[in-house]
Formats: structure tokens, sequence, C-alpha cells
């Protein structure tokens, strides 16, 4: 299998999403878009899967929320325990609505960074990661669709080139 | 148009009828004097033997300290104060059970007609084509504030004693109520419910108004008066709902004071409004009505039930948490009631309000789906009917309540009338605010 790609360049975010909605419909495989902002509707337009990281975000929630409960109980119960207030502290459940807010904080940290984290890894972001666009002008006010060559080179630049594109460009990835 | 049709004339008749004959039910058994509560006790004694009498002294402990008293006196007094405190609770409890239903139905369309003024303050575009949902919903205003008000006024006459303040008798006994009764007095206390109804309802049938005068108007004049009403009636609600909820619920309880009382009404208010207004809508949409109402609307309702639903819990645990950890005598006595005498629905309503629609709204997915909505919606109301009973009951009825033939009928008595009142509103005008500016961004709202 061939890694020959055709970079199609546009200028305005309403071409780029009817240029990919007729090149999805004539069956070309796009493989990218680049764009400078988020265009909305471009990802049901590329018939992309819906996120996951919804659920991701549900089940770090539930790990920090397991996680401050071990936490509190280890802390305030079994470690340190202490005559706050008067409250018995012997025992996890009698002192349960305390921890509460620590529960519900401990939840949202670990959803909100680890989320983060999960977010970064699945786009393949890290520090001094070198940039993957193919076009410095995808950071500046140009949008790039990325369609895959299969034996059919000529045939899909002249496809592209009715697609209101401004710039055409065959690479190698 | 909508046409009220037959058959839900039918169903609302049947509930009105059959909630009238189980409230009168309910007001004709109960206790009339002190020889009925006497033989009542001693046939519960006789069947549940020790258990019971332990039952009865261990929870007349923890009561308000002014029924702690009570139930002293009346163990050494071998049980005839203490047979007159169980007849006055046991009276109290048709009445309590009523005053639950009005109360709830009332909150329906008062928290909708809070969100309507919203959606008319904030200008919003997406909820046009609710509007007449929520108008016909908050008609039941007027019809409830009226049954309220003879409510109150029947309680001040000595026909229920509900509000233990309003007894001269015991006023007089009560130096903290002594001290409050600057405030808590019936004259004062009947203007105040005046003047919040007045206010609310006239805001309803102006509204009502000026979006009739709308649909057909040439200019936005009607459009833009009903911004400013709106605000100005926000500015008005805030104030007496807040007020409304110190005399109509914590009043009932005149020893206990919670700072953020009001809000925790609302929070209830607001979340079963907006599950009525869901409800109703998906309703309508199954009868071919409403149309132009999409998936979209019904999520944007949806994540409102989610929100408010969490909202409700936060406001419910702020108020709980601070008074579980202070630990002061006074304050303490009115959860210490509800932890002994009321754990299941105290605790249930919980998972009612809470923890279900939070793991069943969570997802985006399910906020689309018709029955996921019709569902939780239920459970929400239910759990909401159940915290305002937990609200009013521990200080009227004490640990004589029961989920019985009272409870359940006058629910239904006032089921029966919402159904009317807010169907026959619906079929009274077009079901599309068509003058709305805002009505081709709402129609075609996409989330």
């Amino acid at each position: 299998m061939s890694n020959k790609v055709v970079q199609a360049m546009y200028n305005d975010d309403d071409i780029l999403l009817d240029a990919v909605k007729e090149t999805r419909s004539s069956n070309h495989h796009i493989e990218e878009v680049y764009t400078p902002f988020p265009v909305h509707g471009l990802e049901k337009a590329m018939g992309l899967k819906d996120t996951r990281i919804a659920i991701t975000a549900f089940m770090y929630g539930c790990v920090g929320f397991m996680f401050s409960i071990w936490m509190m109980n280890y802390m305030m119960i079994e470690q340190w325990p202490q005559d706050i207030g008067g409250k018995p502290s012997f025992s996890f459940i009698q002192n349960m609505p305390a921890f509460v807010p620590i529960m519900f904080e401990m939840s949202v940290f670990f959803a909100a960074h680890l989320m983060v984290i999960t977010f970064y890894m699945r786009s393949k972001l890290w520090p001094f990661k070198e940039a993957e666009n193919p076009d410095p002008r995808t950071t500046d006010d140009m949008f790039v669709m990325e369609v895959l060559v299969d034996n059919n080179e000529a045939e899909l630049v002249s496809f592209l080139e009715k697609t209101g594109t401004v710039e055409i460009k065959v690479t190698e990835k | 148009m909508y046409t009220f049709s037959s058959k839900l004339k039918t169903v609302a008749f049947a509930l009105m009828i059959i909630g009238f004959l189980g409230v009168a039910y309910g007001f004709f058994t109960a206790p009339s004097s002190v020889e009925d509560v006497q033989l009542i006790m001693k046939d519960s004694h006789e069947a549940h033997g020790e258990v019971a009498e332990t039952h009865v002294n261990e929870t007349h402990d923890v009561t308000e300290t002014s029924h702690e008293v009570d139930s002293h006196e009346a163990d050494s007094h071998s049980g005839d104060e203490h047979a007159e405190h169980i007849l006055h609770l046991l009276q109290n409890k048709p009445w309590s059970a009523l005053y639950v239903a009005l109360f709830f139905f009332f909150m329906i369309s008062l928290g909708t007609l809070a969100f309507y003024a919203i959606q008319h303050a904030a200008q919003a575009g997406w909820s046009v084509v609710l509007f007449r949902v929520m108008e016909a919903i908050t008609s039941y205003l007027p019809v409830g504030a009226i049954l309220l008000f003879v409510f109150f006024v029947l309680s001040s006459l000595h026909l229920n004693h509900l509000f233990t303040w309003m007894d001269p008798e015991v006023v007089a006994h009560d130096e903290l109520i002594a001290n409050k009764s600057g405030y808590l007095n019936v004259p004062f206390f009947l203007i105040r419910a005046a003047i919040y109804m007045v206010g609310w309802i006239w805001y309803q049938r102006h509204s009502r108004k000026l979006t009739l005068a709308q649909d057909n108007a040439t200019d936005l004049s009607n459009y833009t008066k009903l911004f400013k009403r709106s605000a100005a009636f926000l500015v008005f609600f805030l104030v007496t709902e807040s007020m409304m909820s110190w005399d109509w619920i914590m009043s009932l309880d005149p020893h206990w004071f919670s700072t953020l009382f009001g809000w925790y009404v609302f929070a209830s208010m607001i979340v079963s409004a907006i599950t009525t207004i869901a409800l109703v809508s998906i309703y309508l949409k199954g009868k071919g009505y409403l149309e132009f109402v999409n998936d979209s609307h019904l999520h944007d309702l949806a994540k409102f039930m989610f929100g408010f639903s969490v909202f409700w819990t936060y406001l419910w645990f702020s108020q709980f948490m601070l008074i579980w950890y202070a630990d002061i005598p006074e304050e303490v006595t009115y959860f210490v009631t509800r932890f002994n005498d009321y754990r299941l629905p105290f605790l249930g309503m919980l998972v009612l309000n809470f923890v279900f629609p939070l793991l069943v709204l969570m997802n985006s997915d399910y906020k689309r789906v018709n029955w996921f909505i019709v569902a939780t919606g239920i459970v929400i109301l239910i759990g909401h009917y159940v915290d305002i009973f937990v609200m009013i009951m521990p200080a009227t009825v004490g640990d004589q309540w029961f989920f019985g033939i009272s409870e359940i009928s006058s629910a239904l008595l006032i089921l029966g009338i919402f159904i009317y009142v807010v169907f026959t509103a619906l079929s009274k005008a077009p079901l599309l605010a068509k003058g709305n500016p805002f009505i081709k961004e709402s129609e075609h709202f996409h989330y």
C-alpha cells in the first residue's frame, strides 16, 4: 500500500466542509484535515466516530472517588484519628458527611487531569513533539484536506481541483 | 390548536373524584377524642407488645424540645396527655397530606413561571417553541394560590394545628415563638401570603396576555414590554420565594431555622417544574402535536433536569452538613427527627432525586431517548414529592406519619385539578408562539 497523499488547500471553512462531503461521497479516503480552528460539523462530515473520552472521564471520576474514600479512611480513621468537633473518629461511616466535599473534589480532580492526559496521549501530543501539520499556514488561515492516493493520482487530482481548492500538492508520507 | 381529549378529561375527573373521596375518608376517620386515641394505642400495644412501647418512648425523646417536655410529662401522668398529643398529631394528618399535595403542585407551576420569566429576561432563543407548554403549566398558579390561601385561612381559624405559632396558648408558654411574634402572627402571615400570590398571579396573567398579543402584532412592543416585566418579576420572585419558604414551610418548625432554606425549596421547585415541562411536551408530541419540538429541545430540558438534580443535592447536603458538623441542639433536632422517624423517605429521596437521575441522565445519548426522560421524570417528581413530605410532615404529625389513603388521595385530587387546568389552558391558544422574534432560531435549534 502506498503512502502517497494529495494535500488540497482551502481558504474558507464552508468550502472545505463542502469539499469534505463531496470527497467522501465519491468514495475517496480522507486521511486527515488540518484546520486553524475547530470547524463546526466537520467531524460529522468526515464520518469520524464519536469520542469515547466521556466514558474515560466517568471511569477516572470513579477512580478518584474510590481513592478519596481510601485516602480519608487511611488519614483520618486509621493512621491519625483526631477528635474534631466531638465526632467519633474511629468510624468511617459516622464521619462520612465531613468527607463528602473531599470525595467530590477528588472525583473532579481525577476526571479532569486524567482526561487531559488521555486526550494528549490519544492525540500523540507530548513535550518537544515535532508539529505534524503539512503546512505552517494551517495554523494561520488555511485549511488542508489530506486524501489517500490509491493508484488513482491523476483522477484524484483532477477531482479535487473541482472542489474549490486553491493549491494542490502530492507528497509521500 | 390542541383539543383537550375527552379521554384525558375523564382521567382528570376520575382522579379528582377518587382523590376527593379518599381525602374525605381521611378526614372522617381521623380520631375526634382522646378516648379514640387511647383505643387505637391499646390496640397497637396489644398487637406489637413491648416493641411498640419502647418505640414510642424512644422516638419521643428526640423530637423537638417542647415535645420532649410533653412526652416526659406524659410518662409521669400515665398516658393521658400523651394520648392527647397523639390525638393532635393524628388530627393533623389529613390536613398535612392535603397541604403537601397543594404545595407540591403549586410549586411546580410557580417554578415553571420562574423558568419562563428567565427565558424572557435572558431573551433565550432555543426555548420559544416550549412557551405555550410553560404558559399552560403556569395557568394552574391562580387556582393553586386560591386553594392554598383558603387552606391558610382555615389554619388561622384553628381548624387544624399545622402552624403551632398560630395558637395563642402555645405562644404564651413559648418564649422563642413569643419573640418572633412580630413576624409570625396570623394577620401579617395572611397579608404576606396575599402579597406574594397577587404579585405572582399578576405576572402570570400579564405575560400570557402579552405573548398572545405578540402573536398577531406587527412590531415588537409587546415583546420588549414582556422582557422588562420578566426581569422585574424575577427580582420580586427571588425575594418572595425565599420568604414564602420561611412562612409556609419553615414556620411549621418555629424553633428551627436554616439560612439557605429558600434556595433549597427553590431547587426542588425548579427541578420539578422543568421535569413537568418535559413530561407535558413529550405527552403532546406523542399525541402528534408540537411537531416543531425536536430532540435538541428535549435534550436541553433533560440537561436542566440533570443539572438541577445535582444542584438540589448540593443544597440539601450543604444544609445538612453544616448542621451535622456544628451539632447545636436546637438546630440538630430537625435532622434527628428525620433520621429517627423518617429514615426511609428521608434517605430514600436521595436515591430518587440524586443517584437515579445522576446515573441515568449522565450519558448524553440517553437525554434524547423519550422513555428515558419520562421514566427519570416520574422518579424525580415522586422524589420531590417525598422531599416536600419530609419537609412538612415531621413538624405536623411527628412519628404518626403513614403513606396511606389520605396521602395518596390528596395527591390524586390535586393532580386531577392540575391536569384539568393545564390542558384546558393548552387548548385555549395555538401551541406555537409565532410572534416571538426568536421563533425561527428555536424551530431550527440544533445541538
